[in-house]
């Protein structure tokens, strides 16, 4: 039932239809961070259609998606996986209260080899 | 007034059973004009169409309706009998009482009711009909085809092997379109060329057809049977019926550094030049971007060499009007730009190639004399990616890509592995795929024999990124099955590339006032059971011009085009549907809103000179419809703000009299 | 008093090509439909004037009904999307007038749909039926 719930409101913040999705898997072709991430883009998409949305929401892999959007760029049919990695991020942080995460601890969390997430976004946002 | 005769039939029990025929015959015979009204048992029988022959004579009549079984099904039979009596056709109505009365009402009382209903509107509206006379027009026994690719010289072929005249017009210098740049075909790996040139050659030697190369078509008028068609034969500047195709002049210019786009520009031509060995007319050409003599006055140097003096620097495009009965469209495909593919390198690197790039590669006539070698540095490649779907089925950007499946890419790209790894055995190939999509026969078990037999790596998934490194191309795919992220390092990319119709369609079906699909694709007139020709009578479709095809699909569509225009071009004159469309020119204001709904183009309009009551005159616009295009649905008459377009055989006030007989 | 009892008036326009073959495709099957039914045969939906249709109420009709090819499958390529577009903008210009929008309708029925022909009937009879008479449009100068 919550899945249901869930699955819809992932569906509502992100405005991604996962049903466009063609099982192509250009999506995790493209993907620079892909060694670092238990679920695939290409998982994340099939996986909320299907309403398995618990273990995306445990997963690291969430904080693993750099926010590149290379798989938006790539997508053929136009399903724009990462605004549901992003949708997944939000439905995570709401679950455990908005401060879930104090700033002395994430330097801890970091993964060197990655860049960070923050920084990706704010390329993409401000290099236009 | 009119005289009407009123004919109930009783379908045996079909009708007796759940209506009163008696009761109808009597109710109707008091309608306004109706002097006759019987019923009987069979009225489609040859005894009942006896008594309305028998009454039409007896009693004059000048209208007749029938109340009994569907139009659909017995209206011919029905008009046929009046013709026979004399009577106009189209003065028959009939009430359908069967099928919309006594089949579906259960009781004797209300389909009776009904009935009678059923019959005042049709005495209502044969009270407003009128004889009509359906239009004739001549056919011009000359048909056209414009595109000379594998569909347009099948249809040639086959129209003037009936014996009927045929122009061929082509935009190239030379016919044989896109299958003249193939390799091998699939599943039988006949060498395309081999079973494609015989044809040419045919198309060259048959009496009844003329090519028109190196020309396009410029504008069309006219309408099924009597088309006038302007044909721009652009100036090739060698004279087509001196030039003996010899080739000396090729050889001799110096200017050898144009692009060749029959190899899509993997080496050079010269700037005059033949495009390819079997090349039909083989006619050399003078490309006038390239030539130096044209350019810059200086060279002359083929005329010098031309032993039969066929160079003509002076040629001007020439324009040649010609009338055609019928056009068959055969305008083919094109692979779409692999511009907008960055994550591709199609761009930066030489080594990833499009599949008709890797025909040409493979091709022994091609620029490498078949030796598969990569285009930038000529080595012979030991591992290559083939990458599916590369614009097809795309609907995220129409820029990018198109939302259809282009149909050819599975097979090709099959065919494409399995003869590489035939040839080159210690090849590592790899193709990457969405679906493979293997519809027709022998597919499958060629699709199979590539992976079991000749051990071709089909991956599930899709190539995400190509990124030129050195001399390798580093491919990033995902594997969906083994959910892996693959790093292949190749020496060689093969991108299959969707097609697209051909950019001279568009206006090509503006000239035709045929429609097309939002891809650019001619639409059939019916998607099912009339695939091969155009809403708009006359206009007939052959190959990839109505969609994506392979060899096999587009020969027979191009036989089925060309029986269809020998069915047209057969007969002599044109019967046209007499329920078309007419405008009263006194009410028309030439506001162009019905010309703008009109889906044949049937509608031109035409300044007319009018008497005004002050004895003055004084010119108008106003519409005129082409009875021979008009096919008669009406768009126009509810369009039309004035109420001047009216509909033969449904006239507004015909129906307008039926609603008020309905709602009495 | 005598209360006569009320019979919904409904007036169908049908197309040629496939709405009328699916109405006689209906009574091929035998599928029964109200007798208020009355079927005028039009070539194509976009035959139908807007005039008819306001002449129908105008003459006591009950209910109007357009059936068309389905989209895409015109037998003319492009008349019911016209249909379409015209009756959508008569429609809710005859419900600003006070004919309820359950008295008129578009309904896409093909050759072959001689059931959904029949249900479609039956349901849009029964929601005339429900709205009682048409007295909005009714010009009392017709009626006898």
């Amino acid at each position: 039932m919550e899945n249901k719930y869930l699955q819809e409101e992932l569906i509502r913040i992100s405005g991604v239809n996962p049903k466009k999705c063609m099982r192509c898997g250009k999506c995790s072709a493209t993907c620079p961070a892909y060694d670092e991430m238990e679920y695939h883009p290409h998982q994340f998409v099939n996986m909320v259609e299907s309403g398995d949305i618990e273990p995306l929401l445990a997963s690291k892999s969430l904080y693993r998606c750099l926010s590149c959007f290379a798989c938006i760029d790539r997508c053929p049919r136009g399903v724009e996986p990462a605004k549901l990695v992003e949708a997944v991020r939000l439905a995570a942080i709401r679950k455990q209260g908005a401060n879930h995460l104090t700033a002395d601890k994430v330097p801890a969390m970091l993964d060197e080899d990655i860049p960070q997430q923050a920084i990706v976004s704010a390329f993409r946002k401000y290099s236009k | 007034m009119q005289r009407v005769g009123v004919f109930v039939c009783w379908c045996g029990s079909n009708i007796a059973g759940t209506v009163d025929v008696q009761a109808v015959s009597e109710a109707l015979k008091n309608e306004p004009g109706v002097v006759f009204s019987t019923n009987y048992q069979y009225m489609c029988s040859q005894a009942g169409q006896d008594i309305i022959k028998d009454a039409i004579a007896e009693h004059k009549l000048t209208g007749i309706v029938v109340c009994s079984c569907s139009p659909r099904m017995h209206e011919a039979t029905f008009r046929k009998t009046a013709a026979a009596a004399g009577l106009n056709p189209y003065m028959v109505e009939i009430a359908n009482i069967r099928e919309q009365c006594s089949w579906v009402h259960k009781d004797m009382l209300t389909g009776t009711e009904k009935a009678i209903i059923l019959g005042k509107a049709a005495v209502a509206k044969v009270n407003l009909n009128a004889p009509l006379t359906p239009g004739e027009s001549p056919v011009t026994k000359r048909a056209l085809v414009i595109g000379g690719g594998i569909a347009g010289i099948q249809t040639a072929l086959d129209i003037a092997d009936a014996g009927f005249p045929v122009d061929i017009v082509e935009k190239k210098p030379t016919i044989g379109g896109k299958m003249a740049q193939l390799d091998k075909t699939f599943p039988t790996l006949d060498c395309a060329a081999c079973i494609l040139t015989p044809k040419m050659v045919d198309v060259a030697q048959n009496e009844n057809i003329r090519i028109f190369s190196y020309s396009e078509v410029t504008e069309v008028k006219g309408f099924v049977g009597n088309f006038d068609v302007t044909i721009k034969k652009h100036a090739r500047f060698v004279k087509e019926d001196i030039c003996t195709g010899c080739g000396a002049c090729t050889e001799k210019c110096p200017m050898k550094k144009v692009p060749n786009e029959f190899n899509l520009g993997m080496d050079n031509r010269s700037a005059i030049y033949i495009p390819f060995a079997q090349a039909v007319p083989k006619v050399a050409t003078i490309d006038p971007n390239y030539c130096n003599m044209l350019k810059k006055g200086k060279c002359g140097l083929c005329a010098k060499v031309c032993a039969a003096g066929a160079i003509d620097y002076t040629q001007k495009d020439e324009y040649i009007s010609e009338k055609y009965g019928a056009i068959v469209v055969a305008t083919g495909f094109n692979p779409i730009s692999m511009d907008k593919f960055d994550e591709f390198a199609y761009n930066q690197s030489k080594d990833v190639i499009t599949s008709l790039e890797f025909e040409r590669l493979t091709n022994a006539a091609g620029p490498t004399a078949g030796k598969l070698v990569r285009p930038s540095d000529g080595k012979h490649p030991h591992t290559i990616v083939f990458v599916q779907c590369v614009g097809s089925r795309c609907s995220a950007c129409a820029e990018k890509g198109k939302e259809y499946c282009s149909k050819i890419c599975c097979m090709y790209t099959a065919k494409h592995a399995m003869l590489t790894r035939d040839k080159y055995p210690d090849t590592e190939v790899y193709v990457f795929y969405i679906d493979v999509r293997t519809p027709g026969k022998n597919f499958d078990e060629f699709y199979r024999r590539a992976v079991e037999e000749y051990g071709v790596n089909y991956i599930k998934g899709m190539v995400g990124k190509v990124t030129p490194e050195g001399d390798k191309l580093k491919v990033q795919a995902s594997d969906l099955i083994a959910n892996k992220q693959l790093h292949i390092d190749a020496d060689l990319v093969v991108l299959a590339a969707a097609i697209e119709p051909d950019k001279s369609a568009r206006p090509l079906a503006t000239m035709l006032t045929a429609s097309m699909d939002t891809n650019d694709f001619f639409t059939e007139a019916h998607p099912k059971l009339r695939p091969v020709e155009s809403p708009t009578a006359g206009v007939f479709l052959s190959g990839a011009c109505q969609g994506p095809k392979d060899i096999p699909e587009t020969v027979s569509q191009a036989g089925a085009a060309a029986s269809k225009v020998i069915g047209l071009l057969a007969k002599d004159k044109l019967t046209g549907n007499p329920c078309v469309a007419h405008s009263n020119e006194l009410m028309c204001n030439g506001c162009s809103s019905c010309e703008r709904v009109c889906p044949y183009g049937a509608i031109s309009y035409e300044d007319k000179e009018f008497r005004m009551p002050d004895r003055t005159t004084k010119i108008r616009r106003v519409a005129v419809v082409n009875p021979a295009v008009c096919q008669g649905c009406g768009a126009c008459t509810v369009a039309c703000p004035s109420g001047a377009m009216d509909l033969k055989g449904f006239a507004s006030a015909q129906i307008i009299a039926e609603v008020d007989a309905i709602c009495k | 008093m005598q209360v006569k009892e009320y019979k919904p008036l409904i007036v169908a326009f049908c197309c040629n090509w496939c709405s009328y073959a699916g109405a006689d495709l209906a009574g091929n099957n035998r599928l029964a439909y109200p007798a208020d039914v009355k079927i005028i045969r039009v070539p194509c939906s976009c035959r139908v004037n807007p005039m008819f249709v306001l002449r129908a109420f105008q003459r006591g009709a009950d209910g109007v009904i357009i059936c068309g090819c389905h989209p895409g499958d015109c037998h003319y390529t492009s008349g019911n999307y016209y249909t379409r577009r015209r009756m959508a903008a008569l429609f809710s210009m005859l419900d600003y007038l006070g004919i309820e929008k359950e008295r008129t309708r578009v309904e896409w029925v093909s050759a072959a749909e001689g059931a959904k022909f029949a249900a479609t009937m039956n349901d849009f009879a029964e929601k005339v039926a429900a709205l009682g008479e048409n007295k909005r449009l009714e010009d009392l100068r017709c009626k006898k």
